[in-house]
């Protein structure tokens, strides 16, 4: 299953990317993409915070995901 | 009626008062956020603003309309800039009318304190030295 991975911000920095093609083995949650992309990219951990967004909307962590969804890396959030 | 715009362009605050201006509201109150020349005394130089677009519309339409029902506003106007910005520029302007003018206040407030908590935009600031994301790490 393939999903698409979008990073802004810092995190754009730290995945090297705004957009990157990721290969699932199986249906996983939120939770678990987020475990596989701190391994990944170990610098995530250090940001404050990263929420992730599933097709525009902050997802719960529980939220499994399915074919073609958008996921975006959300670091602590600057506008205003 | 509520007017949610993300731009690269210089924010109109006349437009956003002129959009909210309603024969049944008996005050406007407008909030604009604007780019400070220095962070903890050091000079900025600019800032850059980048936003996750369909999602950052999205949010915003959502805080507007979130502070329409809580605090019965009239109309809002929510504009947010992108890309780079010079000292002095607005980066965000919230214009809201309501009946009275705690509503109109307390609305605007909502608006903006939600916005910088959840609207998906990311201000880097720009020094003489180097260039740091705002807010990135604990």
């Amino acid at each position: 299953m393939k999903i698409t991975i979008l990073s802004f911000g810092i995190a754009k920095d730290i995945t090297g990317q705004r957009f990157l093609e990721w290969e699932l083995p199986q249906a996983v949650s939120v939770g678990e993409l987020r475990k596989s992309l701190v391994q990944r990219f170990p610098r995530l951990a250090e940001l404050a915070t990263v929420r992730l967004a599933v097709n525009n909307e902050y997802a719960s962590e529980e939220l499994v995901l399915g074919e073609n969804d958008e996921v975006a890396l959300i670091p602590p959030v600057s506008g205003g | 009626m509520l007017e949610i715009k993300l731009t690269e362009t210089l924010l109109d605050v006349n437009a956003c008062i002129n959009f909210v201006s309603s024969d049944d509201a008996g005050g406007i109150d407008v909030f604009i956020g604007t780019v400070r020349n220095a962070t903890k005394g050091k000079p900025v130089l600019r800032l850059e603003f980048e936003a996750y677009e369909p999602m950052a519309i999205a949010e915003m339409q959502k805080i507007a309309e979130q502070a329409k029902a809580k605090f019965g506003a009239k109309k809002i106007a929510l504009h947010h800039r992108s890309g780079i910005l010079q000292i002095g520029e607005a980066a965000v302007v919230i214009a809201v009318s309501a009946p009275h003018r705690a509503a109109a206040f307390d609305a605007c407030r909502y608006c903006i304190d939600t916005l910088k908590e959840t609207v998906p935009i990311w201000k880097k600031e720009i020094f003489e030295d180097g260039e740091v994301w705002v807010a990135a790490h604990p």
